[in-house]
């Protein structure tokens, strides 16, 4: 129950903005918000040593049971790490917000989507039901867009924000479609029973298309390789969210859902080739563009794709465990899965400090190209440290955590190509070289983020600001995430105990015991290995490589632009809009008579076809009821004014002779006792009366129209057409039996609802969420007739992109 | 409108009350006659929209100092609030009750909150309607 709320906490928070936000105005907005994730994180905290000892939390919460949707909550070691990250980094990054950004920029919208996304982070990752998860995962998406989108005024900005909602909302829509595939293989929605009937889901021949369907939705939320190019124009949002969502949080929901679907796909050869091939793919990739970067926040964002694509690549190692079923063999691939847990905590950790460096250096001096940064050690010893030991812990160097994970991610590569399943035989070595590669570009962006911003040569000139340190309040969240760089290389294990051990267990739940499956981590690992001597080859070809930097750089020039991914991604959008607008511009010309014409051919076209096609004509008037002399009389007013309107010469003529089709029509109810619709009629046929009064001398007097015969014949044509449909359409249906008439279940209105007016009972009870909804759709379109009249841009207003 | 129609404003000095009340009416009644949220609100709508076509918007809005977005809002707020509120009292979304209740003075009197939801509709479709005549007579 407890974590249930702990979900709900972000969003009542975000729901509390906009009154904090007014009373405290002295006070940064942030001081308030911070309260959230620590209060989540210190909650969780306690349950780190239950969950050590094994246990796990299951809470269930009915919400559409008919359908086996229920907000299921699922404490395990795998959710646990993910909302540890959540919240832990959340706080730091709140705290860190506070000092980065002012007061005068919209703090309850920022705080608002904040807390909106890290709500949705902590559902997904402690969601046991697929339809849960998925929903909070498209709410990430959403969140991740206006926080990007958050200097909306700027053009990249909204650019970069689109670009990741387009790829990561597609592939959502994939992992959609393949829950359902999963659903229909299992029967449930639900992740934890969906593993207990393995057999049924494995043996389905849903199984491999569910699988590449939710790696579809893993691969673009994480930036994988070709999706990655999302991420780099994601860095248009503010640091401190790049810092959250884009090193920490967000991307990191795939690398969740590789890991807590592996126990379902694992061990597949589909699996296997599919996680570790995109994700050392993207390793490589990843790293090799960073290099070519000039904008530290964009070296960032490849090297957090390239890192991702690591992790990414160690769990489809690890999944080769499940081939075979347990045996003491199997130790040996865990190992894999245990060094991605591994390394996505240490990631966490050193990015999120380099992301917060940036930032600093960003802030304090005005830009962030390294083309004009260097020597700013002296000004800036603070900033300087986080630097270095957040990239030394990144390219892998000790003493720091990054040297742990990455030795055993080496020692990971170096047992797959042992293996002897899914042809590693033979392609087993691509593993450990292309790794070796990979790390050698890691080490050198390294080394540039280090050397380019702290060494060299101080060209004040070419700064925005004068350089200087940065404020206290800035540098404390960065230096506890590299207090924390040091002490997990100082005490690896206690966080391989409590916290990935637990973790281990959720990924193989069919082993008997974590205990083997975890590893004692040592600094020094034996003597002299291969592990080893791959890192000194890194050291030592990387620093020829940075010194030879100058003569190797052109060699990124090879891709002609319109070639690489984002050139591709440009394109198809590019030409998608352009089309889009022709064919709209085609079609929505401004002239209503077109969009009736178009409305009415397709409706009688498609109805009429239809009712033609399965022979739905059908009269007869044997059953009718006998036409009084009265209806007659109302039917003929009816046809008069009806036809009198074509006539019209005045506005005003045609006003009031439309107000007598309304009348009459509201005659008919009464005369059929419907005294409701009668009523509604009545007073909805007034108001529109009054309305179109009341704009009356804003419109044109009526033209003469001046039209050729053939295209009034046309028309005439055309509503003839509709009016004879919509009449054959109420005749056919008197005579239509196809389904069962459901005004049987209305009738006991009065005992289920407690009300003797059944139209009012199934508005306000049987059908009161249609009702609901209407209500407020009438609302936003209130509102949105509010907006268009009232807010238009006057003419002075300055341009929006311009600001 | 500038012209000082004495008909007219006598008029709807009388008969702004006779439409008010019917709307009052047809909310209530609508549980087991015809009536309702909807046509209460839309009734009530056109007796405020009466008042401002025949008196000017500021006169109007010295009796009734409502802003009408936020009476929309509150609306909309009272309908989803009750369909929420059953969630607290372990029943599925939107769940209704009704029961029977002795009130002083009044008698037994059949009680729903049905009514809360209704009053909700009805409210928003008062705010919107005449939010949106408001705007299209004002913009000028």
């Amino acid at each position: 129950m407890i974590v249930v709320l702990s979900i709900l906490l972000p969003f009542l928070a975000a729901a509390l903005i906009p009154f904090i936000y007014r009373r405290f105005k002295s006070i940064h907005l942030g001081w308030f918000i911070l309260v959230v994730p620590v209060v989540l994180f210190s909650f969780l905290a306690t349950y780190i040593s239950r969950i050590a000892r094994g246990e796990t939390f299951i809470y269930t919460f009915e919400w559409i049971p008919s359908f086996g949707i229920n907000i299921t909550t699922y404490l395990d070691g795998l959710s646990m790490i993910f909302a540890l990250l959540i919240t832990g980094v959340g706080s730091l990054v709140i705290l860190y917000s506070i000092f980065y950004l002012s007061k005068k920029e919209s703090l309850h919208h920022f705080y608002c989507y904040l807390l909106l996304f890290m709500g949705a982070m902590l559902g997904v990752v402690l969601s046991d039901n697929l339809m849960v998860l998925y929903a909070f995962w498209e709410l990430t998406s959403v969140s991740s867009f206006l926080l990007i989108a958050f200097w909306h005024h700027r053009k990249a900005s909204r650019a970069g924000a689109r670009k990741a909602m387009t790829i990561t909302v597609s592939g959502g829509v994939a992992m959609l479609a393949g829950f359902l595939m999963l659903y229909v293989a299992s029967g449930t929605f639900s992740i934890r029973e969906i593993l207990t009937n393995l057999d049924v889901v494995q043996g389905s021949g849903y199984f491999v298309p569910a699988m590449c369907l939710v790696l579809l939705g893993a691969f673009t939320k994480s930036a994988q390789f070709p999706f990655h190019i999302w991420l780099p124009d994601a860095m248009e949002a503010p640091t401190p969210v790049s810092a959250y969502l884009h090193s920490a949080t967000m991307v990191k929901a795939g690398i969740y859902l590789v890991a807590r679907t592996t126990p379902i796909f694992g061990g597949h050869e589909v699996w296997f080739w599919a996680v570790s091939g995109v994700g050392l793919m993207t390793l490589f990739w990843g790293s090799f563009n960073a290099v070519r970067q000039f904008d530290l926040k964009a070296l960032l964002a490849y090297s957090t794709i390239s890192q991702l694509g690591l992790i990414m690549s160690l769990f489809g190692l690890g999944s080769a465990a499940l081939h075979f079923g347990y045996t003491a063999e199997s130790v040996i691939y865990t190992q894999a899965t245990f060094a991605a847990l591994f390394h996505l905590i240490n990631h966490s950790t050193f990015k999120g400090a380099l992301f917060m460096m940036v930032g600093i250096v960003d802030h304090e001096v005005g830009t962030r190209d390294i083309r004009r940064l260097g020597g700013l050690m002296a000004l800036m010893p603070f900033t300087f440290t986080i630097a270095v030991i957040g990239s030394f812990s990144m390219a892998g160097l000790p003493p720091f955590n990054g040297f742990l994970s990455k030795e055993m991610f080496f020692a990971a590569t170096l047992k797959i190509t042992q293996l002897d399943i899914f042809s590693l035989d033979s392609f087993g070595l691509v593993f450990p070289i292309v790794a070796w590669i990979a790390s050698i570009f890691t080490f050198i962006y390294c080394v540039i983020i280090v050397m380019r911003t702290f060494f060299g040569k101080l060209q004040p000139d070419r700064l925005e600001k004068p350089p200087h340190e940065a404020p206290i309040g800035m540098l404390i969240p960065p230096y506890i995430l590299i207090a924390l760089v040091i002490g997990i290389f100082i005490f690896p294990n206690v966080l391989g105990h409590y916290i990935l051990s637990p973790a281990m267990a959720s990924i193989y739940p069919t082993f008997p015991s974590t205990e083997e499956m975890t590893p004692h981590i040592a600094a020094w690992h034996g003597y002299i290995n291969s592990e080893l001597i791959m890192t000194f080859g890194v050291v030592i070809v990387g620093i020829f490589l940075y010194k030879t930097l100058k003569k190797w750089r052109p060699m990124y020039q090879l891709i002609p632009p319109n070639y690489t991914l984002n050139g591709i991604y440009e394109r198809v959008i590019g030409s998608g809009e352009h089309y889009s607008g022709t064919i709209t511009n085609r079609y929505m010309n401004g002239n209503l008579t077109y969009y009736f014409i178009y409305i009415y051919v397709v409706f009688v076209g498609i109805l009429a076809g239809y009712m033609i096609y399965a022979d739905l004509f059908s009269w007869n008037p044997a059953n009718d009821s006998v036409i009084e002399p009265y209806e007659l009389i109302l039917v003929f007013v009816m046809i008069a004014a009806a036809v009198a309107i074509l006539f019209a010469k005045h506005r005003i003529t045609t006003v009031l002779l439309n107000g007598v089709l309304g009348y009459s029509v509201a005659f008919f109810f009464v005369v059929f006792r419907a005294p409701d619709l009668a009523l509604t009629q009545l007073v909805v046929e007034s108001v529109t009366t009054a309305l179109f009064l009341l704009s009356f001398k804003f419109l044109p007097e009526l033209q003469p129209e001046k039209v050729s015969k053939a295209w009034k014949f046309t028309k005439a044509t055309i509503s003839i057409a509709v009016g004879a449909t919509v009449t054959l359409i109420g005749l056919a249906v008197m005579n239509y039996d196809k389904f069962e008439p459901i005004s049987a279940y209305f009738e006991d209105a009065y005992n289920l609802a407690g009300g003797k007016n059944i139209v009012n009972t199934i508005l306000g009870d049987f059908r009161a969420f249609d009702t609901m909804l209407e209500v407020v759709v009438l609302f936003i379109a209130g509102l949105g007739v509010y907006t268009l009249i009232k807010l238009k841009a006057k003419k002075g207003d300055t341009d929006v992109e311009s600001k | 409108m500038k012209v000082n129609d004495v008909i007219l404003k006598t008029v709807v000095r009388f008969v702004v009350f006779i439409v008010f009340t019917l709307g009052v009416y047809l909310f209530f009644a609508g549980h087991n006659a015809p009536g309702g949220g909807f046509i209460g609100g839309l009734v009530l709508g056109s007796g405020i929209v009466l008042l401002y076509i025949t008196y000017d918007i500021e006169t109007v809005h010295k009796g009734m100092p409502f802003d009408f977005k936020r009476v929309a809002a509150l609306g909309v707020l009272l309908a989803t609030g009750t369909a929420v509120a059953s969630l607290f009292f372990d029943a599925p979304f939107l769940t209704q009750t009704d029961g029977y209740f002795d009130i002083p003075l009044l008698g037994e009197k059949h009680l729903s909150t049905v009514t809360i939801f209704e009053a909700g509709v009805a409210l928003t479709v008062v705010g919107t309607l005449v939010t949106i005549i408001l705007n299209i007579s004002e913009d000028e």
